[in-house]
């Protein structure tokens, strides 16, 4: 077995719940709120491709940006439509909205097309290129660029731009951003489209890197990067991607090392120590409880 | 004087229910078909109101219900199956072990609060399972297959039993402790009361429920797969609670019969069914978020209306 392989597969797994675990982690920490259905709009996003690519026979890219910007349509819907209402409910509330959101994403995809999962087509070329006695193929390198882009791109976003600096607010402090002028509202729907096209790329990506899509693939990759976002440090848009890296790379490991079947608990065991040694987070700040 | 004469009256219209049921099972009025959605009602509604005590009493967000349940189902089919013991002895021990995996889960996680709490017990939930999935003694992803062996009177005592003593808690010194948790855990916590002990309290005897209730689950259906328990299971006793209403024993029992009655006839569509269940919860925790009875009882409904309805 070779380290450096299964190294470069856990980074590539690991990129994909980087950018999932981006939008968890945007939008609990502007509005506080575990997005579940998240993760179903990461299924949508792998779907959207699908389509892109055979219907409309259109390349990686284009499918990529078309997933991209529909997803973050369904991202702004979903928070107009259901979390709107619910900026002042109690976490319970919010919580088991999401929930039924995530299921009515998931059942009703069922419901029109069946959970027959579908092969996706080869979009990328598929070379092996060996580096220092690994095989790497060309798509784990193209997809990590992909990947490396889009985070670029998000933090370019989140520190250099208006909107950027108006989320930032928002996260920080929701009453004293709307005191300084900062409509909070589409701050919080922006929050919702970038990180739900971040979702839509990673659908994409995944679909073209693991082959198989169905209507409930959202579920687990949701539930890990949400696992990855509190590793890193819920919030903490550095932490979300470094959470990601090592989580695949874990997951990874485990499987290699003969207990695949293990690997889902492996991600479980994390969150569980990660929650209970220190529940901020590696990049998250311990805040203190006020009364 | 008052409490106690309520409490015999309720017993007997149970026993009246019991033995009316009973004996059209016996005669044959009703056929297989009603006597198994009868048993799945009664353990649905055994789950709720296991996880009423700890959502709704004590307000810590448990997402990882059917992990308890899944203990009790595969330590109930071990005594069975496997040991030879009698179905009773597994219903206890299930309910034991249940119980203990909820003192293991509940004292680190019960720490944590809101959503990471619930998170945390989804990925406890999640462990339990995937435990059972690697465990070839019983049967790993394929199953194990357990002898029929709930009736009617097991799980109507079940339910009976269980409502006894959640609603007895509740309304004892622990209830009450638990229910200042609810409201404002820090002000219960300068009040004296020891918070992390009385949320591991009624944690731990919702899942002791969750167990016994997944012993008769396990042997009302043949078989027991770890898929069984996931976290869609999870998810389906939250929403008999939350539908129910947050603090309402009643609400959570009718929203169990209710939900379980729908579900069997659209057992052909499942996809329905979801869709169905969750439009429901999306609107009522957009316009109703205390859920459909709120923290009211039945009894309270009534007695509202006898003073002549002035508080809605």
């Amino acid at each position: 077995m070779d380290w450096l392989q299964q190294l470069i597969n856990g980074i590539s797994l690991g990129s994909i719940y980087a950018l999932i675990a981006l939008g968890y982690t945007m939008v609990y920490g502007i509005i506080k709120l575990i997005n579940f259905a998240h993760g179903d709009v990461f299924m949508l996003g792998a779907f959207i491709g699908f389509f892109a690519i055979t219907r409309w026979e259109m390349g990686f890219l284009p499918a990529l940006i078309i997933a991209m910007v529909l997803c973050s349509m369904i991202g702004v819907i979903i928070e107009r439509v259901a979390y709107k209402r619910l900026r002042n409910a109690t976490r319970i509330a919010a919580l088991t909205t999401a929930i039924g959101v995530s299921f009515l994403i998931e059942y009703t995809m069922i419901f029109f097309r069946g959970a027959t999962p579908e092969a996706y087509p080869q979009v990328l070329p598929n070379k092996n290129i060996n580096i220092l006695g690994a095989n790497i193929s060309s798509q784990t390198i193209l997809i990590l660029i992909v990947t490396i882009i889009l985070m670029i791109l998000l933090q370019f976003i989140v520190h250099k731009t208006k909107i950027g600096k108006a989320m930032r607010a928002v996260s920080h402090d929701a009453d004293a951003a709307r005191l300084m002028g900062i409509n909070v509202d589409n701050t919080i729907s922006a929050t919702f489209a970038i990180g739900s096209a971040l979702a839509g790329a990673a659908g994409v990506i995944f679909g073209s890197y693991y082959t198989r899509i169905d209507p409930l693939m959202g579920v687990l990759p949701g539930l890990k990067a949400f696992i990855a976002a509190v590793l890193g440090g819920i919030g903490s848009i550095p932490g979300a991607m470094v959470g990601g890296f090592i989580l695949g790379i874990v997951e990874t490991i485990v499987s290699a090392v003969g207990y695949s079947l293990w690997r889902d608990a492996a991600a479980f065991v994390i969150l569980i120590l990660i929650l209970i040694l220190k529940p901020a987070g590696i990049f998250g700040k311990n805040i203190r409880e006020k009364v | 004087m008052k409490k106690s004469k309520a409490f015999w009256g309720y017993l007997v219209i149970a026993l009246v229910i019991y033995a009316v049921v009973q004996g059209m099972l016996v005669t044959g009025m009703l056929d297989l078909y009603y006597q198994n959605m009868l048993i799945t009602i009664c353990i649905n509604i055994m789950l709720a109101v296991s996880l009423h005590i700890v959502i709704g009493i004590t307000g810590q967000f448990s997402i990882g219900h059917a992990g308890f349940m899944a203990v009790g189902a595969y330590i109930s089919a071990i005594c069975t199956m496997k040991l030879g013991l009698p179905f009773i002895v597994g219903i206890i021990l299930a309910g034991i072990v249940a119980a203990f995996a909820g003192v293991l889960v509940g004292v680190p996680s019960l720490r944590l609060k809101g959503d990471y709490l619930a998170i945390a017990t989804l990925g406890f939930a999640e462990i339990i399972r995937i435990l059972f999935l690697n465990i070839d003694y019983v049967g790993g992803a394929a199953g194990m297959v357990v002898n029929h062996a709930t009736t009617w009177t097991y799980a109507f005592f079940g339910v009976i039993i269980t409502i006894l003593v959640i609603s007895n808690f509740t309304n004892s010194r622990h209830g009450r402790g638990c229910i200042a948790i609810r409201e404002d855990e820090i002000a219960a916590d300068a009040m004296g009361i020891n918070t992390t002990y009385f949320k591991v309290v009624a944690f731990v005897i919702g899942s002791l429920f969750a167990g016994v209730a997944g012993a008769l689950y396990a042997h009302n259906f043949y078989i027991i797969q770890p898929t069984a328990f996931n976290f869609l299971k999870s998810f389906e006793i939250l929403i008999y609670v939350v539908l129910g209403g947050l603090g309402s024993l009643s609400g959570s029992v009718i929203a169990a019969i209710f939900l379980t009655a729908i579900s069997q006839y659209l057992q052909a569509f499942p996809e329905t069914r979801m869709i169905i269940y969750s439009v429901v919860l999306i609107l009522v925790m957009l316009y109703r978020p205390t859920g459909l009875m709120g923290t009211k009882e039945l009894k309270d409904l009534f007695k509202a209306r006898k003073k002549g309805g002035s508080e809605v």
